[in-house]
């Protein structure tokens, strides 16, 4: 008796892992719960509480209640967040285009056979490896105002009489955080479009040289167009990660003088933890979050195949 | 229209010589052919004359111009590929007005030029696709067609059949040597492919490990090989070549290494005692007579017969107009024509004429 009412159940288990082994779906489904589980707890879970704190006026030690958009008409009114955003979208531009200009020069450079090819291609790398914050305490003593090496050399040369103050003016701030920026971001932007550079042919090259190209044609007429896939993907990966910039700019100016270089990244971090004001800080992250999709957007269309790419094979 | 003389010239790579003195005249309007095995510097020599590679030594004039310190593109050459180097993000039309747009014709003139060089190749119908969409064989011919439309004074060509399928490969050859025929335009075209190089040129450059080992017409080269190489390389089922000297006892004949006595056009006394090589091609073996080879491999192939067997020790090939019914390991008698045999020296591989 008890064998016949213990063997349906057992015979309706196996049969569920035979069915669920034989299935795609199922194991497809069941192959991805990892991931899944690991995306959920440390993306979406953080993603959906910094939209969730910024409805709410949670402070530091005080759980906040659902104020709807009062921290973003608070924003709408503030001077300092607009400042941050002009910040932000001017050091993004400024930075992104010479990192892409330099880093494609320094390509192209690398990929004509030098002497010690490969050991220049090793230390390209180097800005790129070295962790960020190293990286900015090395530029906060470049930038200092009284040891500064670049003051030194130019106030030996005689060029100029006294310390440049890289980090005291607005507008020297500025450029100096985009300077230090631009040094760490060219690696990923040169061995990346190296290796797309890598990519096209030979011949193609020469074709173009013996159809009477001169070097510059054959750039803008071969190197550049083929180029042009890659250079989508690794642009916007650049203007993402410098956009979303913190490290740099909270070691060497923490936002200052006078918030002249303040990023969106960086006011947030200010605002929500020594500031307390944790509603508002994740309400100025998600402020980031139209601009990062309008990035994403235009890569989305940079990236579709060409009409070249489309069709048959090489 | 020009023509080329490549003189005394030498490549290096590094310090390893690749090309070492080359003597080549190539007539305006001739369609040469450079052939031989994989790196024996025809490619390298190719290249050289395109100006994409540097001469190390030597000079190379095309016309009256000495070229060695021209870059490519005040060559006036067209070059087709072997992967056929194609914009992959211009159409067929740009790729071939690429050079035209370059020295800034009008639109007006592009299209002329452009229109009947797609016409000749049956482009027509694909002007506005790009490379990919195409065939392996129109790619190929838009290839060409970038090089007609450029009207220059000598085309280059760099194995350019070799990606193709090997019917399409017969009718491209048709195709190119009638082009030639048409345009008339210096030719020089680089290929592994004997046939190729039999099939289509005006004068065959045979080189070998950077040097020349003859230049002549297709039949001269056939019909009198300077040395075993060529011998070797030019002529498919290969010559038979049999190791072995002219007998003492009677001049008139050879004698293999194993014994097997063949005849000789004339009498030879002053080469006796001699090591020599006796080659003879497929088709100069015939049905019926008093050497007797055993039978390996038949390979009917309908017009022809061929036939693997043994002389001796040696494995010779035959090939007879005639079918033939034999079976394998039966002996077939077999008489050799002596006019059509060559005699090298086995030496230094040179052939010996008629003294």
């Amino acid at each position: 008796m008890s064998v016949s009412t213990a063997s349906p159940p057992a015979g309706t288990k196996a049969s569920f892992f035979e069915r669920l082994s034989q299935s795609r779906n199922g194991l497809g489904l069941l192959f991805m719960l990892p991931a899944a589980l690991f995306l959920l707890c440390f993306l979406t879970y953080p993603l959906g509480l910094g939209v969730w704190l910024g409805f709410t006026d949670t402070m530091i030690g005080r759980p906040g209640i659902f104020i709807g958009l009062e921290n973003y008409e608070y924003l709408w009114h503030d001077r300092v967040f607009w400042m941050s955003v002009f910040n932000t979208v001017v050091y993004t531009a400024v930075a992104s285009v010479l990192k892409f200009v330099l880093g494609l020069w320094l390509a192209i450079i690398l990929n004509e056979h030098l002497p010690f090819k490969t050991f220049f291609r090793a230390i390209i790398l180097l800005p790129w490896v070295v962790p960020t914050v190293l990286s900015a305490l090395a530029f906060w003593w470049i930038y200092d105002s009284q040891f500064s090496i670049i003051s030194f050399v130019l106030m030996k040369a005689g060029l100029i009489s006294a310390p440049i103050n890289f980090l005291g003016d607005p507008t020297n701030a500025r450029l100096s955080v985009i300077a230090a920026n631009v040094w760490r971001g060219i690696p990923f932007v040169a061995i990346s479009l190296l290796a797309g550079l890598q990519t096209i042919p030979a011949s193609l090259h020469e074709a173009a040289a013996l159809d009477g190209a001169t070097s510059w044609q054959r750039f803008r007429s071969i190197t550049l167009p083929l180029l042009t896939p890659i250079i989508a993907v690794v642009m916007t990966f650049s203007v993402l990660f410098t956009f979303t910039d913190f490290q740099l700019i909270y070691v060497l100016t923490k936002g200052g003088p006078v918030n002249a270089t303040h990023l969106m990244a960086t006011l947030s971090f200010q605002r929500g933890i020594p500031g307390g004001a944790l509603g508002e800080g994740a309400a100025i992250a998600v402020a980031m979050v139209p601009f990062l999709l309008a990035a994403i957007l235009f890569s989305f269309f940079g990236l579709q195949r060409r009409r070249w790419q489309q069709g048959g094979s090489d | 229209m020009a023509s080329v003389d490549i003189v005394d010239v030498r490549k290096y790579f590094g310090a390893h010589p690749v090309i070492k003195g080359v003597d080549v005249q190539i007539e305006d309007g001739e369609f040469v052919i450079l052939v031989g095995p994989s790196g024996c510097g025809k490619s390298t020599l190719l290249r050289m004359i395109a100006g994409l590679e540097h001469i190390s030594g030597g000079e190379i004039r095309i016309g009256d111009r000495v070229v060695n310190d021209v870059p490519p593109k005040d060559r006036d050459i067209a070059m087709v590929f072997q992967n056929y180097a194609l914009y992959p993000h211009m159409t067929v039309a740009d790729n071939m007005a690429f050079s035209l747009k370059l020295k800034g014709a009008s639109r007006s003139e592009i299209e002329d030029r452009v229109k009947p060089a797609a016409a000749i190749l049956g482009l027509s119908a694909y002007l506005d696709r790009f490379p990919r969409q195409l065939s392996g064989g129109q790619r190929q011919r838009v290839a060409m067609g970038r090089a007609i439309v450029r009207d220059p004074q000598v085309f280059l060509f760099d194995e350019p059949l070799s990606n193709l399928d090997a019917k399409l490969r017969v009718s491209m050859r048709t195709e190119i040597k009638s082009l030639h025929q048409r345009l008339t335009t210096t030719t020089i075209y680089v290929t592994h492919d004997q046939i190729e190089a039999m099939t289509m040129a005006d004068k065959i450059v045979v080189m070998q490990d950077g040097r020349i080992e003859q230049i002549g017409a297709p039949l001269e080269l056939y019909d009198r090989p300077d040395n075993l190489f060529v011998a070797g390389f030019i002529g498919s089922p290969a010559m038979n070549m049999l190791h072995g000297r002219v007998d003492s006892a009677d001049p008139s004949r050879f004698v293999t290494r194993d014994g097997v006595v063949l005849p000789l056009g004339r009498p030879r006394p002053d080469l006796t005692g001699r090591d020599l090589v006796y080659g003879m091609r497929p088709e100069a073996i015939q049905l019926g007579g008093s050497v007797s080879i055993q039978v390996d491999v038949i390979e009917p192939t309908g017009s022809e017969s061929q036939v693997i067997g043994r002389l001796g020790a040696a494995e010779i090939a035959c090939v007879f107009r005639e079918r033939v019914s034999v079976r394998p390991g039966e002996m077939m008698p077999v008489s050799i024509d002596p006019a059509a045999t060559h005699l090298f020296d086995a030496a230094d591989g040179r052939r010996i004429t008629a003294a």
